[in-house]
């Protein structure tokens, strides 16, 4: 036998053989350690977290821009970061890129309220009533089979080329991953909570309000940046095909001047402010969800 | 809601003729049953028996049985299982459902339910949440969540059935206390036989649909589980449910 204890791990023989006990046992047993002792190595380097997640986007960073000025790609294949940011600096001194920033994210904001909004109540009518989920349910599947780049054309039609078309596509596209994901997780929600619900006397809206709804938040979350993503896909195309104004309005007019740098700088801008609208929901995780940790305050 | 029926004078659970099938399989067959305000009866049975049918009946979240079942408004489950809301602070789990009218009426119900939790002894855990509690802590609010209420009739549906033997023994006393203090009429639904005895003024079992066997307890209290008079119980009814005592 050996001892397991720390001091008596270095050194010693990775297998042990005990000295026979009970003779009737027959032959003695090897004995080894559960698991292989791992040296530590001393003195590493500890690099802040977040320190370490902006290595890889910063090594990107030098890659692209060393493929460009060592003439990998053209500047008119590809603008080079510096190319970028020099565009970001002429724009925004002309006031272009302030003006078409903040009409894109007045509309992507607006799709999205009244979006979420929109699926958010019909998850709650198709989870709560069979009635709703009869009535509404095939005809909310088979509306989200549509591709909603596919109805642009006809939205035109329907509704001109003012800021509605483009906030209704916007709105399109966030109603159905809030849907499902909010009606999934209505559906979801344990019955035996319902049932102590009900056997504690609340009425049909408080068990909606106490019970059902907090139950699907983590669900609805999970909708919510999915719609996210969704609102710039369809914020890009209803701008480059029918607008005066906004980001894809800025990148369609950059491909009739050949001004590359100008599109990077766009697409930049949506992958900033994707990365900010992820953490803004993470955010609202973490105080909404605080229950599923269990901490204290907050 | 049905309409109130009158039952016969000083019956906190009445139930006469209780069927209830689940497709062919008929799990009670007319069942009668009766308990005094205040009385704490103890329900038997093995498993598949029914035992957990009857006590979703009375608690009104099965309306598909057939016979007559009355039972007051002011009743509570506490389930085998916590069935805390984890999304809710202790203290606005222990008064769910619960509204107190009139001024103050806020003040009033957290005060009552700080109560509540102090009887069970957790007052200084009313801001916790749920994920935080030990499994006996978390069944110690259910019991509070019940108590708070001041029921008339408390259905305990296997409620220390999950818990380990120390814990089971601290929360035996515990209920006993608090029923002495506040008299509920009691239906507790077990498989175990020890628990049964040393805590029930009545035991029945429940057999093929059917209360079979209605046995009362004339032990006084505390009891003792070595007693004669217990073994004896314990024998009878092991006997009774199908388990040969040596």
């Amino acid at each position: 036998m050996t001892v397991l204890g720390k001091s008596a791990k270095r050194g010693l023989p990775a297998a042990v053989t005990s000295p026979p006990g009970d003779p009737a046992a027959g032959a003695s047993i090897t004995l080894v350690r559960p698991s292989a002792a791992k040296p530590r190595r001393g003195g590493r380097i500890r690099i802040p977290r977040v320190a370490r997640r902006v290595i890889g986007p910063v090594l990107v960073l030098i890659a692209w821009q060393l493929a460009c000025t060592e003439g990998v790609f053209t500047s008119v294949e590809v603008a080079s970061p510096i190319a970028v940011l020099d565009a970001a600096r002429e724009l925004w001194s002309q006031d272009v890129l302030q003006s078409n920033m903040l009409i894109s994210l007045q509309r992507v904001v607006e799709g999205l309220v009244i979006g979420v909004a929109a699926g958010v109540a019909l998850a709650v009518l198709c989870g709560l009533f069979w009635v709703g989920e009869d009535l509404f349910d095939p005809v909310i599947q088979a509306a989200r089979a549509v591709p909603i780049l596919g109805l642009v054309p006809l939205v035109i039609i329907w509704f001109g080329v003012g800021e509605f078309p483009k906030v209704f596509l916007i709105a399109l596209g966030c109603v159905f991953p809030v849907y499902i994901n909010t009606y999934a997780a209505i559906r979801g929600v344990d019955v035996k909570l319902v049932e102590a619900g009900q056997t504690f006397g609340l009425t049909r809206l408080g068990l909606v309000r106490r019970v059902i709804l907090p139950g699907s938040l983590p669900g609805f979350l999970v909708g919510l940046r999915f719609a996210l993503v969704a609102v710039w896909v369809v914020d890009v195309v209803a701008e480059e095909i029918n607008a005066q104004s906004g980001l894809g309005y800025l990148i369609n007019q950059a491909q009739t001047t050949d001004r590359t740098d100008i599109m990077f700088l766009c697409l930049a801008i949506y992958a900033i402010l994707g990365l900010v609208a992820d953490a803004i929901v993470r955010t609202l995780e973490r105080y909404l969800l605080v229950w599923r940790h269990g901490f204290q305050g907050a | 809601m049905t309409t109130p029926v009158q039952a016969p004078a000083a019956t906190a659970v009445f139930a006469s003729g209780v069927t209830r099938a689940f497709g062919n399989r008929e799990v009670l067959r007319g069942l009668d049953i009766s308990i005094a305000p205040g009385e704490f009866v103890a329900l038997l049975g093995r498993s598949g028996t029914g035992k957990s049918t009857l006590l979703r009946i009375l608690g009104g979240l099965d309306p598909d049985y057939g016979g007559e079942a009355l039972v007051p408004r002011r009743r509570a489950v506490v389930f085998q299982e916590p069935r805390l809301l984890p999304w809710q602070r202790v203290l606005p789990n222990v008064a769910l459902g619960l509204a107190i009218s009139g001024p103050n009426g806020r003040a009033r119900l957290r005060e009552q339910s700080l109560s509540a939790l102090s009887e069970v002894g957790l007052a200084s855990h009313a801001r916790a949440w749920p994920v935080a509690l030990s499994g006996g802590e978390a069944q110690r609010v259910a019991l509070a969540r019940a108590l708070v209420r001041e029921p008339q009739l408390m259905l305990l549906d296997e409620p220390f059935g999950a818990l380990d033997a120390l814990t089971r023994a601290r929360m035996h006393g515990l209920l006993q206390d608090l029923c002495a203090r506040h008299h509920p009429a009691v239906l507790l639904v077990t498989h175990d036989v020890d628990e049964a005895i040393l805590l029930a003024d009545r035991v029945l079992v429940l057999s093929e649909g059917a209360i079979t066997i209605d046995l009362p307890v004339r032990l006084g209290r505390p009891r003792d589980r070595g007693h004669g008079e217990f073994t004896a119980l314990r024998t009878r009814l092991l006997t009774e449910l199908g388990v040969s005592v040596e």
